[in-house]
């Protein structure tokens, strides 16, 4: 794709994007708009890791939990007075994050391929597990965000309206894109790549394997619990079975693999057919308690696995190459 | 904690680890075969396990009468899924191929709520139900016939892969794809046959389980994830290592619960399961 094209067309979205909350008012169209920007916020994040630097992770709900659980945890200390914004918590949780993802990281990256994807998820049942059993943070019940009034930006919830999340949303999304396409230019790009293609003829031209691989779970164990944090106010509550489990995991790379897999905009895109194709699926099917919706779902990823693995980008580019 | 208990448990899990090991083993059966990971393995499972119970609710016939129709309809399954689906994305990468099998295993789930609901099924009064004691130790009679047939199958299993002409075929197909079809084995044909066979081992091991376990939808979730952990655990592609890890797995379940707490003791399994991959990265019986 020309470069100056590209550019204009990301610009023209960008456009459309910061006009969509000023020509749809309604609270629904918002809804869908930022829980695509979420999903694909986290697909980006997932994307640094597993798109570029190929470790399929399985177990990134571990860092959107961490997120959501900073930045609410803190949040209930009123001591804290104003030091207790989720803002701080996100800053917070993205810090442990990447900690958490260097603990795990650092033993786990021993293992390569299917080893490696099947560890991460018995690390996410681990997790999953120890936060269902301990009181300290809710255990099995979760924990409700405090409710504070009026709406402000310091303590990130709008019962009022939907808007600024819309924008806090874009913003996060356009953060990890940025971050993303950073990386992708920088040198650490080029190394996260030659480990992905192969990682013992990087390793023998003197990339230093382990190191990078570390860099890119830390990018991406950060970024994700930035979109922990922003779920936990955007929800008010979170508990082990929605902020922890497998199936999120598995959702955040769908959206990626949907999408295209190592490609800036895959992730976004994923999230863009994925979310509303659930809404609609939900909306006709949902509700008869059959579970027909996701009948139907299973049956999408089949059928997009068999005739599209490269993603909806792959289809894009063969169609430009034409 | 009396030495009794202790000993209590470790017979349970032991009894429970070979059930295990029967589940991961068709996993481990197709791997080896086609490095390929199926994430539908719980739900084959869960089909296995209702189709027991259909034919007990339908036409009293109980779980261990209809084993036979069971396995057969699990093995059509499985051929089935590598016709329709495994087929076109034997060269896909790994992604493509953990959610081809992983939409596979929403759509087999979400049918089942679809069409029988999420209710707790069981089946009752089974021919072999109740517990003997044996010196101060309480067996539970389902389970113990369960692993009894599960070590059958392991058997079959392992006569049918190292013994018969087939089965070697089967064992070449995995060292080496193209040497084989050079060889004149049609491995098309084998490929079909290995997801037959490992899904056969599910139809055993549902049929079994479902003499004790409840039916309903989601209940190959937790088998399937204790059954990666085995195979894992075992060498991916190792057959009777998963016999031992399936066995591990099992005691580590029942003793993490006792020794620690009931409610972390998945918790326990797959830590101790990292500790071992982290130490012999290609699993306790590994080839690499």
């Amino acid at each position: 794709m020309p470069t100056a094209l590209g550019r204009a067309a990301a610009l023209a979205l960008l456009g459309a994007l910061l006009a969509f909350p000023l020509v749809f008012t309604l609270p629904y169209p918002r809804d869908v708009m930022i829980r695509i920007f979420l999903y694909a916020m986290l697909a980006t994040a997932w994307n640094v890791l597993a798109g570029y630097c190929g470790q399929i992770s399985l177990g990134h709900a571990v860092f959107f939990g961490t997120g959501a659980y900073a930045s609410t945890l803190l949040a209930k200390q009123d001591w804290l007075g104003v030091w207790a914004s989720p803002w701080l918590g996100m800053l917070l949780g993205a810090a442990l994050a990447v900690l958490l993802s260097q603990v795990i990281g650092y033993p786990v990256f021993r293992l390569r391929g299917h080893y490696f994807a099947i560890a991460t998820i018995a690390v996410g049942e681990i997790v999953q597990t120890l936060v269902i059993n301990w009181d300290g943070v809710g255990g099995a019940r979760g924990l409700f965000v405090a409710i504070k009034r009026p709406d402000s930006l310091i303590n990130l919830q709008f019962h009022e309206s939907k808007q600024t999340y819309y924008y806090i949303a874009l913003a996060l999304l356009v953060l990890a894109l940025a971050i993303n396409q950073w990386i992708v230019r920088s040198r650490a790009g080029f190394y996260f790549r030659a480990i992905r293609e192969d990682q013992d003829a990087a390793a023998a031209l003197g990339v230093p394997v382990a190191r990078y691989k570390l860099r890119a779970m830390a990018v991406s164990a950060g970024l994700t619990a930035v979109g922990g944090t922003f779920y936990a106010q955007y929800v008010f509550f979170i508990d082990p079975e929605s902020v922890l489990p497998l199936s999120l995991s598995i959702l955040i790379c769908l959206v990626a693999v949907l999408g295209g897999v190592g490609t800036l905009w895959g992730p976004l895109i994923g999230a863009a057919v994925l979310v509303p194709l659930s809404e609609v699926t939900r909306i006709q099917l949902g509700g008869t308690g059959k579970a027909l919706d996701l009948v139907v779902y299973g049956l999408l990823i089949m059928i997009i696995s068999v005739i599209q693995p490269g993603g909806i980008m792959a289809l894009f580019q063969r169609g430009l190459r034409r | 904690m009396t030495a009794e208990v202790l000993l209590q448990g470790i017979v349970s899990g032991l009894l429970m680890g070979l059930v295990y090991a029967l589940i991961a083993a068709g996993l481990s059966l197709i791997f080896g075969l086609m490095e390929i990971v199926n994430f539908a393995h719980g739900e084959f499972l869960m089909v296995a396990m209702f189709a027991s119970y259909w034919a007990w609710a339908l036409w009293r016939l109980d779980p261990l009468v209809s084993l036979p129709l069971t396995v057969c309809l699990l093995f059509v399954l499985g051929v089935a899924t590598y016709w329709g689906l495994i087929r076109w994305i034997l060269d896909a990468p790994m992604l493509a191929q953990i959610f081809a099998t992983f939409g596979l295993a929403v759509f087999l789930r979400s049918a089942a709520q679809a069409l029988w609901g999420v209710d707790f099924l069981v089946v009752r009064n089974p021919l072999v139900e109740g517990r003997i004691s044996l010196g101060g130790l309480f067996l539970g009679l389902p389970q113990l016939v369960a692993s009894a047939g599960a070590l059958l199958a392991f058997g079959a299993l392992h006569w049918f892969i190292s013994r018969t002409e087939t089965g070697l075929a089967l064992q070449a197909t995995a060292q080496d794809r193209q040497a084989a079809s050079l060889m004149g084995i049609d491995t098309q044909r084998m490929f079909a046959l290995g997801w037959g066979i490992g899904a056969a081992c599910l139809g055993v091991a549902g049929a079994l389980l479902s003499l004790f376990f409840y039916v309903f939808p989601d209940v190959g979730a937790t088998f399937s994830l204790l059954a990666y952990v085995a195979v894992a655990l075992g060498g991916f592609g190792n057959v009777p290592g998963t016999l031992v890890a399936g066995v591990v797995v099992g005691l580590v379940e029942v003793l993490g619960g006792l020794l620690i707490a009931p409610a972390l003791k998945y918790a326990v399994v797959f830590t101790i399961y990292l500790v071992v991959v982290l130490w012999r990265p290609q699993g306790l019986f590994g080839r690499f």
